[in-house]
């Protein structure tokens, strides 16, 4: 498997840093070496968040994600300041309900999700993250279905098990897109 | 085996402590390390143990001397300027034989400095952690497993060593998330060995124990000090550790610890791809400084690379342990930067062509 660096970035309530944890769940229980590190500086003081994950059969050295080859983007603050970063060929996910911005480089592939709006209208609200998680997941081909499936029912407490449904479809409409 | 899990270093650390049979724990709040205290918080009093917020960073540490006097496994936790705050403390259990342990989980200083990663309490807690002759033992986790394993290590080491123990970690490891296989049974304080000096009530059963660091007559004091260094002296003979990775054929040596040295790794992995032979040592005790292994690797390396988050610490112990007999260079961030692999590599790249 090539390596992931992933980098997700937004603002706080989006479910940012869950993102961030259900891929490395889903590395983790894939038997990969996974690491996950959030912005917890001055940055989140303004209300901006983000947090870097990196998935490897190798060992990880830095957990830092300075050149992501996976980036989500759910603002427009967050897209301007992370986009150059990315790397050549890398791959891009952003909300498009929310950033009204078209990525001018041509070096890597981007997907523009209306994430937040085909929440509202599915019934799905506070599961935009999810929608654009699924778009992810079939974007780089990492983890299927039934791997994230997978993941939800182990992190998610059994008493709260008709959230790993919610979620679930939230996974297959960004998937199916 | 137990399961493998995700938790934040600074969580980690805390439920390693409660594994090892710590149920006292007197904390403050200050970022990066919160989490640590907030975990103690939820998790003590449901094991009948205790969580106290104390007023002030001061205060818990002189809670920490009292509940170590009685010979429970006592710690606390803080980041670096409120450690600046519990060196008084930490002298005096020192001075007194104390076993506990401090987490100093590093952020950017001086003063209020940053919250960012740092290593710049390295001369702090290797050097003076508190007026007086003394040392303590510091340990320094680079993964969260480690951080895990070195907290049973550092209680057992301050207990058979009447000394206490810090584990210097940065935020980096504090916040991020990796995964950890915790010990498959938690130790209760019953399982721990007895001490026999503590002061913990005898009903008039035995002589009464006496835990003390005031010696007024000055050649006690010098006697008790004296006995204490040649403790330090076993100490730094037997209880020396390092990683060593690609040293066997190394040109030059990368000495990086904690988060830095997984940065270090990284470049190593680089410079290697481009045909530079390099290696690191990563010292996972910082006292004692791992002496041997460096004297070893001076013996084949052309030179030296100390790769630090402050303005230079560590490079003086690299120097003193090869005794001076290859370069030693420095590079690093301070304030709250991580030095990039890529940095690292154009350092040793330049060192490479002012060696030919």
């Amino acid at each position: 498997m090539t390596d992931i660096n992933a980098l997700f970035a937004g603002f706080g309530g989006q479910g940012i840093l869950f993102m961030g944890k259900m891929l490395a769940y889903a590395g983790l229980y894939g038997d990969k070496q996974v690491s996950w590190m959030p912005s917890y500086g001055p940055e989140m003081r303004g209300g901006t968040c983000n947090c870097g994950v990196c998935i490897s059969d190798e060992p990880i050295c830095s957990p830092l994600v300075t050149t992501p080859n996976v980036f989500v983007a759910m603002n427009k603050p967050s897209l301007e300041k992370f986009i150059n970063d990315v790397e050549e060929g890398g791959i891009v996910i952003l909300d498009s309900t929310l950033i009204d911005s078209v990525v001018e480089r041509k070096d890597i592939t981007v997907y523009y999700v209306p994430a937040t709006q085909l929440a509202a209208d599915n019934e799905m609200s506070g599961l935009a993250n999810m929608i654009i998680m699924g778009k992810m997941m079939a974007a780089t081909g990492v983890f299927t279905l039934e791997d994230m499936e997978k993941t939800f029912r182990k992190i998610i407490p059994a008493k709260k098990a008709h959230l790993v449904e919610k979620n679930m479809e939230a996974v297959k409409l960004g998937a199916a897109l | 085996m137990s399961d493998k899990v995700l938790m934040k270093g600074n969580e980690a650390l805390a439920q390693a402590a409660i594994c090892a049979g710590c149920r006292h724990f007197f904390g403050y709040p200050i970022t990066p390390q919160t989490e640590l205290a907030a975990y103690m918080s939820k998790t003590m009093p449901k094991i009948g143990g205790t969580y106290l917020q104390a007023e002030s960073e001061i205060a818990a540490i002189n809670m920490v001397q009292g509940a170590a006097a009685a010979g429970v496994r006592a710690m606390t936790s803080s980041s670096s300027p409120g450690i600046s705050l519990k060196l008084e403390g930490i002298s005096y259990m020192a001075g007194a034989d104390l076993p506990a342990l401090i987490i100093n989980v590093q952020r950017g200083g001086p003063g209020l400095g940053g919250i960012q990663p740092s290593q710049s309490d390295y001369d702090l807690a290797t050097k003076a952690p508190g007026h007086g002759d003394l040392h303590i033992l510091v340990f320094a986790p680079s993964s969260v497993q480690e951080m895990v394993d070195l907290v049973s290590h550092a209680f057992d080491s301050a207990d058979k060593y009447r000394m206490p123990a810090m584990i210097l970690a940065d935020g980096l490891l504090g916040q991020m998330m990796e995964p950890v296989v915790l010990p498959e049974k938690a130790k209760e304080p019953s399982e721990l060995p007895k001490k026999e000096w503590a002061a913990c009530g005898h009903e008039g059963e035995r002589k009464h124990n006496i835990v003390n660091s005031l010696y007024l007559q000055p050649q006690e004091l010098e006697d008790v000090v004296k006995a204490r260094y040649e403790r330090y002296a076993k100490i730094e003979a037997d209880e020396q550790m390092c990683e060593k990775y690609m040293t066997e054929d190394a040109d030059f040596v990368i000495v990086a610890f904690g988060a830095c040295s997984r940065i270090a790794k990284s470049a190593i992995n680089i410079a290697r791809k481009k045909g530079i032979k390099v290696g690191l040592i990563r010292p996972i005790t910082l006292w004692p400084f791992p002496v041997d292994a460096l004297k070893e690797a001076a013996k084949n390396a052309k030179a030296f690379l100390s790769v630090e988050m402050n303005m230079g610490q560590m490079v003086n112990d690299v120097k003193l342990a090869i005794e001076c007999k290859k370069p030693v260079e420095f590079f690093g961030h301070t304030g709250g930067i991580i030095p990039t692999p890529a940095e690292i590599v154009a350092k040793i790249e330049k060192m490479q062509e002012e060696i030919k």
